[in-house]
């Protein structure tokens, strides 16, 4: 799982680097995207316990031997909250710049730079 | 120039404390603390197979409910952004799909959404629950509204659900209080046979509720982005 854990740091490490270095306001947000998604990857695999199965306590599993048999089951039920907050939040940048585009017609965000008052 | 070596330097230095934490870490080889008294005594007090379901909606149930009330949020905060002004342009017109993706799309869309209800009701069962089965409704509307020219929902339709939805959410909730040990526990139903599609108290209908919610909230965001 170490290796899991590094590719979900390094998915984080692209995504800072996207949101500092690009212009095009969609690609930021997809940059922000990619950090979300990294942080999750790296949230599940800190719960695994090698050798074990799926928290879902059927007849394979058996109810006796469950706490020996399963995986840790909390960090998947906080990154199911993180996926969702997630779309919510991509959801309303999107709409943010479909708006500001509409304003000036440029996705490059140097463009917008004077303050509102 | 100054601004692509700053970015390196703080990528650069975020890759130093990753590396530091990934060097530092040992993976667990039992279960501790919380996660072992819901794992040992969840199926006799709450009697869902599915222990990430029982933690999402009821040991963490009140997290949930915050989690339902961004979405509603966002999905607000879209609608009043992409507000269509009174004239509306009507753009250039988009020509009618090829007679493939109309047949294709005609035949794949009832299993999708079949498929998604499936998820939110068996989500006590099996992998799955609410916010997977309406995130897969929604993809079922996302392909109509792309292959359909002229499809729209009902907008005061969608508002009305998702609304009685959320709101039939909290009032479960409220049984719980009233008739159970807390808010939005579940056990004021009976909890039924372990593994059975009708046991594990309110869970599946709190869930259905969920996914409902979640399936016209996503649906109504797409719609809302596709009109600009």
């Amino acid at each position: 799982m170490i290796l899991i854990l590094g590719f979900a740091f390094v998915l984080m490490a692209i995504g800072f680097w996207g949101l500092l270095t690009r212009r095009n306001m969609i690609k930021m947000v997809i940059s922000l995207s990619i950090v979300d998604t990294g942080l999750e990857i790296g949230m599940i695999s800190i719960g695994y316990i090698k050798g074990r199965t799926a928290p879902i306590l059927d007849s394979a599993v058996g109810i006796a031997q469950a706490v020996h048999k399963v995986v840790d089951p909390v960090p998947q039920a906080l990154v199911l909250t993180a996926i969702v907050i997630g779309v919510a939040v991509n959801a309303l940048m999107l709409a943010f710049v479909i708006n500001l585009y509409q304003k000036k017609k440029s996705l490059d965000i140097s463009d917008y730079r004077d303050m509102k008052w | 120039m100054i601004k692509r070596a700053f970015a390196f330097v703080v990528v650069a230095l975020l890759l130093v404390i990753f590396f530091k934490m990934l060097m530092l870490w040992q993976p667990h080889t039992d279960l501790s603390g919380v996660a072992r008294e819901y794992v040992a005594k969840e199926p006799n007090q709450l009697g869902a197979v599915n222990v990430v379901t029982a933690i999402v909606v009821t040991y963490r149930g009140l997290d949930t409910l915050g989690e339902v009330s961004v979405l509603f949020l966002a999905a607000t905060g879209v609608a009043l952004l992409l507000r269509r002004r009174e004239k509306k342009e009507k753009g250039m017109k988009r020509r009618p799909a090829s007679e493939f993706l109309n047949t294709g799309t005609n035949l794949l869309i009832p299993f999708i959404v079949m498929f998604g209800a499936y998820i939110f009701l068996n989500g006590h069962l099996s992998p799955g629950g609410g916010f997977q089965g309406g995130a897969v409704v929604a993809s079922g509307i996302l392909l109509s509204l792309l292959v359909f020219p002229r499809f729209s929902l009902n907008h005061a339709l969608m508002n009305w659900l998702e609304s009685l939805a959320g709101a039939s959410y909290v009032v479960v909730g409220i049984l719980g209080l009233v008739l159970a040990a807390g808010f939005l526990d579940n056990r004021f139903l009976p909890l039924g046979q372990y593994g059975a599609l009708l046991s594990a108290g309110a869970i599946p209908i709190i869930y259905t509720f969920i996914g409902l919610k979640v399936g016209t909230e996503l649906s109504g965001i797409l719609e809302n982005l596709k009109e600009e």
